[in-house]
């Protein structure tokens, strides 16, 4: 199956963001969010991709945005790696059943057993704006995750105009 | 295909004629072995095809995992308002496992630029904005790690070493000749 595309409600979840709390997407409603999965903590190329996220933060937060790293590694692992690269976003632990999330959003590597290298942008109200499957062995990069949180807010700003109108006319 | 977003102008740091048929841009990060390795294989790719290549290095700092690359990232734009950019690059790159304040110092005098104004110039960020400026333009750009390269403004995914990258800039001389 591929991955889920645009305009789709996103499927809700609740994982462990750490080995004692867990996190619900439906909890970050009014936000847009962006849904990193990754195959595995500690594999060389993701390194540079969850670095990169953590680098670009500021970017992020400017649009409001929360992103969240997700992987069939478990919380404890993730913890271990989060520390390691000093990252300062929540990893989340799609672990039992294992990658049972990634299989609902079409990013789940049945062969290896682990998640694709798959982003997808979730609009304020939970549905998908944007979704793009990398090549496993190619990091993404971020330019696409930020041209649709910038296409987001310029949307929401239009939006936000046309009720400030309808208001005034009103 | 990642594309270069923002062009080349003449606050870049540029090496090579700029009618140049080929342009090598790095992103790249003082403080980041890879990047390290891959600045000799810059200089012999510059050696092989001579005329024929532009080379611009922009910053991408990496750092939250390199404490010391956005300091040295500004010592060399501080270097290049005193027209020393590439001779800092090439410094700090050499001793990349030693950067921090005490190596700045030295480099600046060797290359008899004004100390004290370095100094001020690290204190005040007022290089900051510069280097942000470089890393955003890369973000946009698809850059996903250091170093990422450009060949005529299409990114190149490929292996860094010589063999690899000579190709690619010999396959893309003779689509653009």
């Amino acid at each position: 199956m591929p991955i889920l595309g645009r305009g789709i409600e996103a499927p809700d979840f609740n994982l462990h963001v750490t080995p004692d709390q867990t996190l619900s997407l439906s909890e970050l409603r009014g936000r847009p969010v962006v849904l990193a999965f990754y195959p595995a903590d500690w594999s060389p190329v993701c390194g540079d991709q969850m670095a990169l996220y953590n680098e670009i933060l500021p970017e992020f937060q400017n649009h409001q945005a929360e992103i969240l790293g997700i992987s069939v590694d478990g919380a404890w692992c993730h913890a271990a790696y989060a520390r390691q690269n000093k990252l300062h976003f929540p990893l989340l632990s799609d672990f039992e059943p294992k990658g049972e999330v990634a299989r609902k959003y079409g990013a789940y590597r049945q062969k290896d057993g682990v998640c694709e290298r798959a982003l997808f942008v979730i609009d304020e109200e939970g549905k998908i704006f944007w979704s793009y499957c990398s090549p496993v062995a190619v990091n993404p990069g971020a330019d696409g995750i930020l041209e649709a949180l910038e296409e987001l807010s310029a949307e929401k700003g239009k939006r936000n105009d046309q009720v400030k109108d309808a208001d005034n006319a009103a | 295909m990642t594309k270069l977003k923002t062009p080349i102008t003449q606050h870049d740091h540029i090496q090579g004629a700029e009618d140049a048929p080929l342009t090598l841009l790095e992103y790249g990060d003082f403080e980041c072995p890879h990047c390290g390795r891959a600045d000799p294989i810059v200089k012999a790719l510059q050696e092989r095809f001579g005329d024929q290549l532009r080379f611009v290095y922009r910053h991408f700092p990496l750092a939250q995992i390199h404490p010391h690359a956005e300091s040295a990232a500004e010592t060399s734009e501080f270097a290049g308002a005193h027209k020393k950019f590439w001779e800092m690059h090439d410094l700090l790159f050499e001793n990349q496992d030693q950067l921090g304040l005490p190596l700045y110092v030295e480099l600046a005098g060797r290359l008899g630029l004004p100390v004290e104004r370095l100094i001020e110039a690290l204190e005040t960020g007022e290089f900051t904005a510069k280097v942000r400026s470089d890393f955003s333009s890369g973000v946009r750009s698809g850059v996903n790690g250091t170093p990422t390269f450009f060949i005529n403004g299409i990114r190149y995914d490929g292996p860094v070493n010589v063999i690899s990258m000579a190709e690619a800039l010999a396959f893309e001389l003779e689509k653009v000749a």
